[in-house]
């Protein structure tokens, strides 16, 4: 279910859809690809329309969650099947589709996997093939969906980082989709924030993180705590004390702040917009993170470089150092 | 019918799970379960060939010398030789259309393709003669016209085909279910057109599941016989099918020859089994309810 969305996508760009599942994503690129129809709207390739365009014709690249192989053909075969499918006139000539094949498999580094079935390759392998298939046949765009959905954690890092290496030295057109927001903010030279069909901003990684548009983008890229606050003047108080955070303008009473886990500092009560008591705090990469109660009970994470332990129960005070409010 | 369409169910083995049972049940279990197949298959199979072959092996090699009976054959063969393939394209058509596209009154058309698995063949018959005979629906059109359906070979194949459509598309609806339509989007994104698809990946990919099934459509359209005789009118030579044949030479007492020729479908069947049995081993995870590799 999409609602109404203008996204322009630049040729040569590397463009993450990112969202929560259900919010129309995976959607949004099937249309684009011509696998589903919109009931109104148009997609435009460089100035052409190819809204009416079966999905033969679009010259898309598509690359599915789950690889969707062929599974009876050989590594090579399944990397030719675009070039052999055209019609003859257009077909290139066999040696032709060999050494394009060859270079492909130098690209996906699978050299000597040709003669292969795609049972016996593992998931990030079968991954690569399918990506080397949907570039053979030279695509306008290159569509992605949830390309490393199903694979575990390591291989996902590597296949991400070499996914970059691609598309920097072929500058293929590329959109892809994930609900990983690392995913995205790593991968994209922008990211398309998309909840409930709407598309909620467009931006490159720091943009986003550092203006988020909503609060629904806001939530969505990381950890945040909500924290009540009054807005008066362009400034944001909590409890009376003042924050560095600015209001947008004409925001004014009460309001939500946002506040991300870093944002928040433990500080002694009197210089302290919050207060609680320690529930738990533990080390993870590198920073402590401590996790505090509220008197109403609300969880607030904070993360800190100070190596200090509080035991749990602990009382503590805690400065806002940043954050977002929405309009 | 409803084993017919598990195949390759193999129990997994856990001999220390909670579920196992004592040796004591499982002889038991295991001894019923032979006994049953024994007393219900095995015996009568035997008794097709002891008796066939009562008389020696002339007296029955003499049965196929009679021309009734490889006219019996061929009409047989005929049959199914336009039978299968008519239902092998319904079928396909069928399960793709239920396994790929979401449509209106799909659930009805999945329950109506097992409709000649619940009614009696004898009523599967009784159809056509109600629709073709020369009281029926189209009868006197087909009279007038000078079509001969009931009581020849239009008439044979039409309840021959009603009988076993279920069998193709039974096995391809949840096998092609099962692989989705992800393989044939990928074509398409690729290039191909929705045959050259269908031909190259999709095709290839339920090849085994079609065999199994037009094998077992093929023995039933073989060996069916309520529904054939009631449109055969069993002319002798013309219009009689192996089975049908079986029950005249059984009605006339020549046990020999009845015997003898039923050994041909005995036969049949026990090859159609081992091919079914091989396809089973060989390519389960190929094949509907199958388990992946």
């Amino acid at each position: 279910m999409l609602h109404d969305l203008s996204l322009d996508v630049r040729a040569g760009e590397l463009i993450g859809l990112l969202g929560p599942s259900g919010s129309g994503k995976t959607t949004l690129l099937r249309i684009i690809a011509g696998l589903d129809a919109p009931d109104r709207g148009r997609i435009l390739f460089g100035g052409d329309d190819a809204t009416g365009l079966p999905v033969q014709e679009r010259a898309v690249g598509f690359v599915f969650q789950h690889y969707a192989l062929f599974k009876h053909m050989s590594v090579a075969d399944n990397i030719a099947y675009g070039l052999n499918a055209r019609r003859r006139a257009d077909r290139p000539a066999r040696p032709e589709i060999k050494r394009r094949v060859g270079d492909l498999l130098d690209l996906i580094r699978l050299s000597g996997f040709g003669d292969r079935y795609p049972s016996q390759l593992s998931g990030g392998q079968r991954q690569r093939v399918a990506l080397a298939r949907a570039l053979a046949v030279e695509p306008r765009v290159l569509l992605l969906d949830e390309p490393f959905g199903a694979l575990d954690a390591q291989v996902r890092k590597d296949l991400r980082r070499w996914l970059r290496e691609i598309h920097d030295r072929t500058g293929q057109t590329t959109i892809f989709v994930t609900h990983d927001q690392d995913e995205a903010l790593e991968l994209s030279d922008r990211v398309a924030v998309l909840d409930h069909g709407r598309l909620e901003q467009v931006g490159t990684p720091d943009e986003v993180q550092e203006h988020p548009a909503s609060a629904t983008v806001m939530k969505f890229l990381g950890d945040s705590v909500e924290v009540e606050a009054i807005a008066e003047g362009g400034r944001v108080l909590v409890r009376g004390r003042e924050t560095p955070v600015v209001a947008p303008a004409g925001v004014i009473g009460p309001v939500k702040l946002y506040v991300r886990p870093w944002q928040l500092q433990l500080a002694e009560p009197e210089a302290a917009h919050l207060t609680g008591t320690v529930r738990s705090s533990y080390r993870t990469q590198g920073r402590q993170r401590i996790e505090v109660a509220d008197a109403e009970g609300h969880l607030l994470a904070v993360e800190d470089f100070d190596g200090v332990r509080y035991p749990a129960g602990h009382p503590v005070g805690l400065r806002i150092n940043g954050g977002h409010v929405f309009g | 019918m409803s084993e017919i369409f598990s195949p390759a169910y193999v129990p997994s083995a856990k001999p220390d799970s909670v579920a196992s049972e004592g040796a004591a049940t499982r002889a038991v279990l295991i001894g019923i379960a032979v006994a049953f197949l024994a007393l219900f298959l095995v015996l009568p199979l035997i008794a097709v060939f002891t008796q066939a072959l009562s008389h020696g092996l002339a007296a029955f090699l003499d049965a196929f010398r009679e021309p009734d009976v490889w006219s019996a054959i061929r009409l047989t063969l005929t049959v199914a030789a336009i039978a299968v393939p008519f239902n092998v394209v319904f079928g396909l058509a069928a399960s793709w259309a239920i396994a790929k596209f979401e449509f209106p009154g799909k659930s009805l058309l999945i329950t109506l393709i097992d409709l000649p698995f619940s009614v009696s063949p004898v009523v599967s018959g009784l159809i056509y003669v109600l629709l073709f005979g020369s009281q029926g629906l189209f009868g006197g059109f087909l009279l007038d016209h000078g079509i001969e359906v009931l009581f020849a070979l239009p008439g044979i194949v039409l309840a021959t085909v009603f009988v076993t459509f279920p069998f193709v598309a039974r096995e391809l609806i949840p096998l092609m279910q099962e692989q989705g339509t992800a393989e044939e989007e990928a074509a398409l994104t690729l290039g191909a057109s929705g045959l050259h698809a269908f031909r190259t990946v999709t095709l290839p990919n339920i090849r085994w599941g079609l065999l199994y099934s037009v094998l077992l459509c093929n023995a039933r359209a073989m060996g069916e016989f309520g529904a054939v005789s009631v449109v055969s009118g069993h002319i002798r030579g013309l219009t009689n099918t192996i089975p049908l044949h079986v029950e005249i030479l059984y009605n006339e007492y020549n046990f020999v020859a009845a015997f003898a020729v039923a050994s041909l479908l005995a036969a049949l069947a026990l090859i159609t089994l081992v091919l079914k049995s091989v396809l089973e081993w060989r390519f389960s995870g190929e094949l509907a309810g199958g388990r992946a590799h």
